[in-house]
């Protein structure tokens, strides 16, 4: 009897075949608006320390209808990304108290208390 | 008329056909009965050419494992009452290729586990005389879980990365390589560290998290993948800083 396996190939749709892998791919994306963002941010510094005009130039374009808006889409899609990697690390990062293994919410709330004490250090830095 | 159900089932003879095909079949509908009693229905009652693998038939020996509408599943763990009233698409496992109907060629898996050495490598050897390796339950519960695999594959049929590269060695047998990393009596993690924090190991896997939702064992070898990318990391960063003192 003669073998002749039968390759099937990944279709350029897989990503449709589950709604987890829908789920997975929107995360994908939300990297490259957050990684847009930080771009954005560097070309802020660069147009800084070329003087008074052009730094006035660069905050008159972000605070355009479209500047506000890219960057509430920005905002949007970095909460989607942390909340979810949020809720991700206790697997990522499990941890061990006295040979019994810490709950994964308390490993979750840890972040987000960590989050809330860099974003208020950011806020009164700010001056807000 | 007593009830029935309908499976659809993917048909593959290599001698006959040049490419898989869907064929139905009509079994009786019982509330207690899996997806692998309807297959041994059409087997002993209706069609004898069809072929798959199974053992157990209690979600232990791994060798049922087939894609169950779209759905990577054991077949014997997969009740027909969760389908009632609908069709039930019977499929060979993605990523890997059809043997014949819902057999597959896991040649790739087995290449792949023995590569990342899923035995007990101790740091130093010792005459029986010494004894056993002494553990205790904490050493033992820090690696627990990944002892549960039982190769069932379906990790792999749920992972796009393996679709997409089919070199990358995969959530089983990084999971396993894990377990043996993590048991207080072994001292092979540089050993499997070339094949499993390589290029095609570890970091091929980008965190879809699909292998550990169709775990039937709950290994979880997405939670493996990661903390073995940050123990890689941190065992880069040591090399780094003082090169060659902490092995």
């Amino acid at each position: 009897m003669s073998r002749r396996p039968y390759i099937r190939k990944v279709e350029r749709s897989w990503w449709l075949r589950q709604p987890r892998y829908v789920l997975y791919m929107i995360r994908e994306l939300t990297s490259l608006f957050v990684g847009l963002y930080c771009a954005l941010l560097v070309v802020g510094l660069v147009r800084l320390s070329q003087g008074q005009a052009a730094w006035d130039g660069f905050v008159a374009a972000f605070s355009s209808p479209l500047g506000v808006a890219f960057q509430l889409a920005c905002l949007t899609f970095a909460i989607y990304h942390s909340v979810t990697w949020f809720a991700l690390t206790p697997k990522a990062m499990p941890l061990m108290m006295k040979d019994e293994p810490v709950p994964g919410i308390v490993i979750v709330a840890a972040h987000y208390a960590a989050w809330a004490a860099v974003s208020i250090v950011v806020l009164i830095a700010a001056g807000i | 008329m007593s009830e029935t159900i309908t499976l659809e089932v993917l048909r593959y003879h290599p001698e006959t056909d040049s490419e898989p095909h869907f064929q139905r079949y009509t079994v009786p509908y019982r509330d207690d009965w899996v997806v692998l009693d309807a297959l041994n229905h059409v087997k002993d009652h209706l069609d004898a050419t069809l072929s798959y693998r199974w053992s157990c038939h209690m979600a232990v020996c791994g060798s049922c494992g087939m894609t169950i509408n779209n759905e990577p599943k054991l077949s014997c763990h997969t009740f027909l009452r969760d389908y009632r009233g609908g069709v039930i698409r019977v499929e060979p496992l993605d990523h890997f290729p059809i043997e014949r109907d819902l057999v597959i060629v896991m040649d790739s898996f087995m290449d792949k586990l023995s590569s990342v050495k899923p035995w007990l490598i101790p740091r130093q050897d010792r005459p029986l005389s010494a004894g056993e390796y002494l553990q205790k339950p904490g050493e033992l519960q820090a690696f627990h879980q990944y002892t549960q695999c039982i190769n069932c594959l379906l990790c792999y049929a749920a992972c796009p990365q393996i679709g997409l590269n089919e070199d990358f060695v995969g959530p089983a047998a990084l999971a396993l390589a894990h377990r043996y990393n993590l048991d207080s009596r072994d001292g092979g993690k540089d050993a499997r560290a070339e094949v499993v924090a390589s290029n095609q190991g570890i970091w091929e896997c980008t965190f879809v998290g699909a292998c550990s939702e169709v775990c039937p064992k709950q290994v979880d070898p997405a939670a493996a993948i990661q903390q073995t990318k940050i123990s890689a990391s941190v065992d880069w960063l040591k090399d780094l800083l003082t090169p060659g003192a902490h092995r």
